[in-house]
């Protein structure tokens, strides 16, 4: 996970290559010296598409995941302290989980135009209600904690009571949940591409590979399978890297193991 | 038959359990020698981590994960427990032994009727035709003084109350009759009252069947009350092992001797007679109705407090004892405003609390702080003690350096070194973070502090220290004490005055010693006749058995 991370942010500086570049002179090429793993059916360099492909993906993953979970925790915490507003809030969010994801992303997408924003966008607004329902259900659990009553008791304001006791206990689960949520729009955001309806393809994604790929599947199979491997490799990596970082934040789980 | 009676029905012999590697200590129970006759009751006693829960786990088999067996053996009925197969192991419990909990609410499952848990059972140990079983569990019933045993087989766990349950789970551990029972703290989650009932019921119930008792407890007044036979453990080690009468009057071990001087007399302490002081807080009036609206909008109102009125002087500690449900913690959460009182007045000086609202309410909460029972979960783990101890007095404005300063000083008055500020919470034991909840409470000069429940949750010699401590307090600061415990013990060691709640109101109140020495309320009378061990005045050399 780590390397993949390393490679992608290297990749502009160690690119031979430019991911784009036609040869069409060369196209479906097995793997040789010059083309580690072969090229495509424009005769672009597999290698270098599959590093940018990482690129891409890491960013719509993290941040998907990162604006989801910022979105997400602020309209959670006021739901879930601040009663009177928690009925509304909460109406809204069903009416958001109502509509199914991918079908969302896709009309968004349609409406604003395909390009690398739009399509974090898109994957973003029907994560929020998840992170809302979780940070609203953690928050009614730890406001009854001691802890927080004895804050209350103290004079603590609300929006300091909220940021200082109640967010710093809600985080261990959050960060699973953001690890899935990163792993799951990388998974969309390559349904997407593949279905035609994400980045436009001449951005290299290991979904519009894959999709390209598909043609070729008996004469190349590799075009599809190198990318959808490494597509699988990363959301393995992301879940276990979440389960870790929460072991590790846990000052009591840490104790106990 | 005699010859019977002579022979142990179980028996442990050099039990030693290991803990895992990176624990405290390498054994949880070392060599520890046991013996139970028939029709015999066994206490063992120590405080939390003594390793008395883990013998019980080794008698039944149940032994979690990281523990280990290290040797040594335990026999039922010459039967050796260690190396039974896990098939031969089921068979064992429930019906040649069998084990009741502490918490009957989580032993039971919610989803199943009482009946129908009591029944399985007969389901997994016998062959009896259904109808046959039915019966067997209804006398089962009858037989724990559960009263319309028809009526209680169809009921489901929410619909009883804690005691109802915790007779329920006796009615299931007993309803194939087995030779041992086993009782891990049965009584320590019910009411004084209830623990009475049930400690009364297991003894009838030892007499009819002569089941023998090991009953596991951290309280001497219970020992005092029921054990034939005590074995005192701590850190894992059998310290003292005798007749009840022998340990409580003459014990031998040095820490045998502490624990059982660590029990809070019945007797009330000594007020000094000082001079009366101003007043620091007057409730007048108070009152708090819940309106619990159901799903079909039928209203029912809630009485948790009625008319409740009392004053405060200043070095006064007041005490509030009652048993659960009966509003005393609702009280202390008015006070301190956590919760809106529905009617009356709470007037600290000045200022009017019981309506105050908004900025004026946020000013006026630093005069009352609270310490809360449970030490795990009254301090946020995320901060340090430090940054808990500064909070309120940063919150009114009282410059950072000062607030450290301050925080220092309190560690050293709660008995703490001012080193530990910038430690987690999870560093400290549950009395020292009882200690640093208190330092917390006092970091603003508050008038008030109310301690709701602050030592039920520690073990009897932290206990103690705590109490000492707080009393100590109140004599340097001249401060006011709200002192709230279902514990007449502990009342009676602590408390200028008392008052008594039940259901919502006080019932009785005044001086500590008038209440306890000739109550007038016939709750008081019963309250105290249900104290355990209230025969029986604990001191550092030992107890003497005689009216108090």
């Amino acid at each position: 996970m780590l390397l993949l991370g390393l490679l992608s942010l290297a990749a502009p500086f160690m690119l031979s290559g430019d991911p784009l570049a036609l040869d069409p002179a060369n196209r479906l090429q097995a793997a040789s010296s010059a083309h580690w793993f072969g090229t495509d059916m424009y005769g672009r360099d597999v290698l270098t598409r599959l590093i940018s492909g990482a690129r891409t993906s890491l960013a719509v993953g993290s941040s998907v995941a990162l604006f989801a979970v910022v979105i997400g925790v602020f309209i959670g915490l006021v739901s879930g302290y601040i009663r009177s507003v928690d009925g509304v809030v909460m109406r809204v969010m069903d009416g958001l989980m109502a509509i199914p994801g991918i079908l969302l992303a896709i009309a968004l997408i349609a409406v604003a135009g395909a390009n690398l924003l739009t399509v974090i966008v898109a994957i973003t607004v029907p994560d929020v209600p998840r992170v809302v329902r979780l940070v609203r259900s953690l928050v009614l659990s730890v406001r009854e904690e001691p802890y927080v009553e004895g804050a209350v008791a103290a004079g603590t304001r609300v929006p300091l009571i909220l940021l200082r006791h109640i967010l710093p206990n809600t985080v261990a689960p959050l960060i699973v949940l953001a690890s899935y949520l990163a792993s799951s729009a990388i998974l969309v955001e390559a349904s997407l591409s593949f279905l035609g309806a994400g980045l436009p393809p001449e951005i290299p994604s290991w979904g519009n590979m894959i999709a390209e790929g598909r043609i070729f599947l008996q004469l190349r199979p590799e075009l599809v399978f190198l990318p959808g491997t490494l597509l699988g490799l990363t959301v393995l990596g992301i879940n276990l890297l979440g389960d870790g970082l929460r072991d590790e934040l846990d000052p009591q789980l840490k104790q106990r193991l | 038959m005699s010859d019977d009676l002579q022979r142990p029905v179980l028996a442990i012999e050099g039990l030693s359990v290991r803990l895992p590697r990176g624990s405290d200590r390498a054994f949880a129970v070392k060599d520890v020698t046991l013996a139970v006759m028939p029709r015999e009751t066994l206490c063992i006693v120590g405080e939390s981590g003594s390793g008395k829960s883990v013998i019980a786990q080794s008698i039944m088999g149940l032994l979690p994960r990281p523990l280990t067996h290290a040797g040594g053996s335990i026999r039922l009925d010459d039967e050796s427990i260690v190396d039974a197969s896990s098939r031969r192991l089921r068979s064992l419990r429930g019906s040649r032994m069998a084990m009741i909990f502490q918490e009957p609410m989580t032993a039971l499952n919610p989803m199943m009727t009482i009946g129908r848990q009591i029944e399985e059972v007969l389901q997994v140990h016998t062959d009896l035709s259904s109808a046959e079983r039915e019966a067997q569990v209804l006398s089962a019933i009858a037989d724990v003084n559960l009263p319309d045993a028809a009526l209680l087989y169809h009921a489901y766990p929410h619909e009883l109350s804690g005691g109802q349950r915790q007779r329920a789970m006796i009615a299931a551990a007993l309803v194939l009759a087995p030779a041992v029972l086993i009782a891990d703290e049965p009584t320590t989650a019910l009411d004084v009252t209830t623990q009475a009932q049930i400690l009364k019921l297991l003894k009838d119930i030892q007499r009819r069947h002569g089941t023998a008792i090991v009953f596991i407890t951290h309280d001497i007044g219970v020992v005092a009350d029921i054990a034939d036979r005590v074995a005192v453990m701590r850190q894992g080690e059998l310290l003292e092992e005798g007749a009840t009468r022998t340990v409580l009057t003459e014990p031998r071990h040095p820490y045998t001797r502490m624990l059982i001087g660590s029990v809070p007399g019945l007797t009330p302490r000594r007020v000094e007679t000082q001079a009366a002081q101003e007043i620091a807080i007057s409730i007048d009036n108070l009152g708090k109705t819940y309106r619990p609206t159901s799903l079909f909008g039928a209203k029912r109102t809630v009485d948790a407090l009625k008319q409740v009125s009392f004053d405060i002087r200043r070095g006064e500690t007041f005490g509030i004892v009652g048993e659960s449900g009966s509003g005393k913690s609702t009280l202390a959460r008015c006070i301190v405003r956590l919760v809106d009182p529905s009617a009356g007045e709470i007037r600290l000086g000045a200022a009017e609390l019981a309506h105050a609202a908004g900025e004026q309410l946020r000013c006026e909460r630093r005069r009352v702080q609270i310490v809360f029972q449970d030490p795990y979960r009254s301090l946020n783990p995320r901060r340090t003690v430090g940054q808990t101890i500064v909070e309120c007095p940063m919150n009114y404005s009282v410059p950072a350096a000062a607030a450290w300063k301050r925080a220092a000083e309190l560690m050293r008055l709660v008995g703490l070194e001012p080193a530990a500020l910038s430690r987690y919470p999870h560093e400290f034991s549950g009395g020292q973070r009882q200690r640093i909840s208190i330092a917390r409470a006092l970091a603003v000069e508050p008038e008030l502090l109310i301690a709701d429940e602050a030592v039920s949750a520690l073990d009897v010699s932290v206990q103690a220290q705590v109490l000492a401590l707080l009393d100590d307090i109140r004599k340097c600061l001249n401060l006011a004490i709200l002192f709230i415990t279902h514990d007449l013990r502990v009342a009676a060691q602590v408390c200028d005055r008392v008052a008594v709640m039940h259901r919502g109101s006080i019932v009785e109140s005044g001086l500590t010693e008038t209440v306890f020495s000739s109550p007038q309320h016939p709750y008081t009378r019963t309250l105290l006749d249900a104290a355990p061990g209230k025969g029986w005045t604990f001191g550092t050399h030992g107890a003497v058995q005689g009216p108090v």
